[in-house]
């Protein structure tokens, strides 16, 4: 109705005072920038922590064997021994869902080929490990079944250990040294970069666990089994087939604890990112509190603003404003100040998190609904603090406002 | 074309009293006044004398304590503080001695305002084109985008003027229109309201100064809250002549000089 007079009006006082305008939208403008950065920052951290737990593979069980108590000293997950390599083939033949399951041995070496020696670690795995992990080769080929069946002498190796071992040459087909023994290089796995707790995932030789069993480990058992099930909705109830297929092979009677340990990649997730959301939830909260204060200085300036501009109220209730309409024209100026203070905050703040991503590589990940939020608090946020003083305004006595001095 | 003869403001034992109990204040004590359309008329009196309380009981805003107040026939006594908005920003136009312009705002958006306020939304260069016409019609032709402050103040009184006159209200009311102007600009816009009136405008203007008040045709004085004169003026001055001597008396000086 008059709402388009009452806008005309309101633009007109606020182009009036263009720098009291322009610094009352300057808090504005600082809180939704800061809230946009943070909350990018925040997002962007955590979607990095959550890339980084997808690289351990989709829909992964990963079961420990369990730690090992010996005269007062305990070891660490895997220290036990429990887990047999029967163990692992009971679990790829019984439980459904199962679609690929790697027996995996870990040791330490120092490694050789040339004049080049390198210390690294050594994994034995069984040629399901790359699918499971989603870990291609760049060249070259995997092991074979039958090589895990012959423990044969083959490995393929991380771009990392390439890069320290054969420099520029190629590694395919090269002797690599693994005390003493040598292996075939038969190919080279694609670079995943550093996982979620810090380490190179790069930085690797992987063989078939009969051989690193018999060559390079010793021992028979193994330090975890990884299984990965077809459908996420099979992860929970293969988790509980485990746990009771393998309570029953290691005759655990009931009420005695597991001697292993089955995590699936949901809980590893979970643990994970809970810091990521943490440092999020603590951005988030500076922010919220820099929107308040500028908030707070919009309700002080239109506070200033209606006293100054008393005498303005006057004239203009002697011409034949309504109370609703200089309350309205108030409200407009507060909720055009803030908005428009929250537009340029929100393309400040992604400037912001841009420059710092590519400064500091800080990931940042804006949403749309950030941008969106913001926006809308930021305009809340001019209603509920420019409310009072657009009331105080529109309740001024037309006679006492003329004769303002 | 002067009076017609029908009443555009009747007021009827107006009273006004302010306060309560012991503090209680009498400011208007019974007043009952007819002005007739196309009137011009000057209200006096000192200071304490109740005058400028009648003056916003007749600009609409403020409602008697007791009493009646028909504007143009119609009873305006007992209408919500809305509906006076609406009356005052119909029928009637507001001059006043410290002009209320807007800061930095220009003539011409100055004199738009009460058209933002009024029942009918206007296209932007309707609004443009009438206050240009008002503008012209008190003699600022050229000057629509100069800001307040770029103006003298008789040309800021123009403008107040405009404004009042945009809405073609049945009465103009002008409080003290001359008490922050020079006396050469003071007959000024003495002359514009005489040519106003001349056009069939009815004015009631606040004034204590005698002589501004003799440019009026009737002179109503108030003392104590009640009406102690109301008479026609008798050597009624024009402003064209004023101006004329003036202009003499001012070259006879550069000539004795």
């Amino acid at each position: 109705m008059r709402l388009q007079s009452t806008l005309k009006i309101a633009f007109r006082a606020l182009r009036r005072n263009k720098l009291r305008s322009a610094l009352t939208a300057l808090g504005i403008i600082i809180g939704v920038a800061a809230v946009i950065a943070m909350v990018g920052i925040g997002s962007g951290a955590k979607a990095q922590v959550e890339a980084q737990i997808a690289s351990l593979g989709q829909n992964v069980i990963l079961v420990f064997s369990g730690s090992m108590t010996s005269s007062g000293i305990r070891t660490g997950w895997g220290g036990a021994g429990t887990l047999k390599v029967e163990d692992a083939e009971a679990i790829r033949r019984e439980v459904p869902g199962v679609n690929a399951v790697s027996e995996e041995v870990r040791s330490n070496s120092q490694i050789a080929a040339g004049n080049q020696n390198w210390f690294t670690q050594v994994l034995g795995e069984s040629p399901d490990y790359f699918d499971i992990r989603q870990w291609p080769l760049a060249e070259g080929a995997p092991f074979t079944d039958q090589d895990v069946r012959s423990a044969n002498k083959v490995c393929v190796i991380g771009r990392t250990t390439a890069t320290q071992i054969f420099g520029n040459s190629d590694p395919i087909g090269q002797i690599l040294r693994i005390k003493n023994v040598p292996f075939t290089v038969t190919g080279v796995l694609t670079s995943k970069g550093l996982s979620a707790q810090g380490p190179d995932q790069d930085d690797v030789v992987i063989m078939p666990y009969t051989s690193a069993m018999k060559r390079v480990a010793g021992g028979t058992t193994l330090r975890n089994i990884n299984v990965q099930v077809a459908d996420p909705q099979d992860l929970a109830p293969a988790q509980q087939q485990i746990i009771g297929l393998l309570r029953q092979r290691h005759n655990i009677r009931e009420g005695r604890d597991d001697d292993f340990t089955v995590r699936n990649q949901e809980e590893i997730a979970q643990t994970a990112t809970a810091t990521a959301d943490v440092m999020a939830g603590l951005l988030f909260a500076i922010a919220v509190v820099s929107l308040v204060v500028g908030g707070i200085g919009i309700m002080n300036i239109m506070l200033v603003s209606v006293t100054e501009r008393t005498r303005e109220i006057g004239t203009r209730m002697a011409v034949g404003a309504h109370s609703k309409d200089i309350l309205t024209q108030f409200l407009i100026e507060a909720v055009s100040l803030s908005s428009i203070g929250g537009i340029i905050g929100i393309l400040l703040g992604i400037g912001a998190s841009k420059l710092l991503a590519i400064l500091k590589s800080w990931p940042s990940l804006i949403s749309p609904a950030s941008i969106v939020v913001a926006f809308l608090v930021s305009s809340a946020v001019g209603v509920f603090f420019g409310f009072y003083p657009a009331r105080q305004a529109s309740r001024l006595d037309p006679i006492d406002a003329l004769r303002y001095e | 074309m002067s009076t017609n003869g029908s009443a555009v403001v009747q007021l009827v034992d107006v009273h006004k009293a302010y306060g309560s109990g012991q503090n209680l204040v009498h400011a208007v004590r019974g007043v009952s006044l007819t002005i007739q359309c196309g009137e011009f008329v000057a209200l006096m009196g000192s200071s304490g004398s109740g005058k400028s309380t009648l003056m916003n009981i007749l600009g609409a805003l403020d409602r008697p304590t007791s009493g009646s107040y028909l504007l143009d026939g119609n009873d305006v006594s007992n209408l919500s503080r809305d509906q006076l908005a609406d009356i005052r920003n119909s029928k009637l136009g507001f001059v006043f001695q410290s002009f209320n312009l807007l800061p930095r705002t220009s003539a011409r958006e100055n004199v738009e305002l009460p058209l933002l306020y009024g029942k009918r939304q206007l296209p932007n260069h309707e609004l443009n084109e009438r206050a240009n016409k008002v503008l012209s019609a008190v003699g600022l032709q050229g000057r629509e985008d100069h800001h307040p402050s770029q103006l003298s103040g008789g040309q800021q009184q123009r403008v107040a003027i405009a404004r009042a006159l945009i809405n073609d209200p049945e009465v103009l009311l002008a409080d003290e229109p001359t008490g922050n102007l020079d006396s050469r600009t003071s007959i000024e816009i003495m002359g514009i309201f005489q040519e106003l009136n001349d056009r069939g405008i009815t004015i009631v203007m606040v004034t204590h100064e005698p002589d501004i008040a003799q440019f009026a045709r009737r002179n109503v004085v108030m003392r104590d809250g009640v009406m102690q004169s109301d008479r026609a003026v008798e050597q009624r001055l024009f402003a064209s002549q004023e101006l004329a001597k003036a202009k003499t008396i001012e070259e006879v000086a550069v000539v004795g000089g």
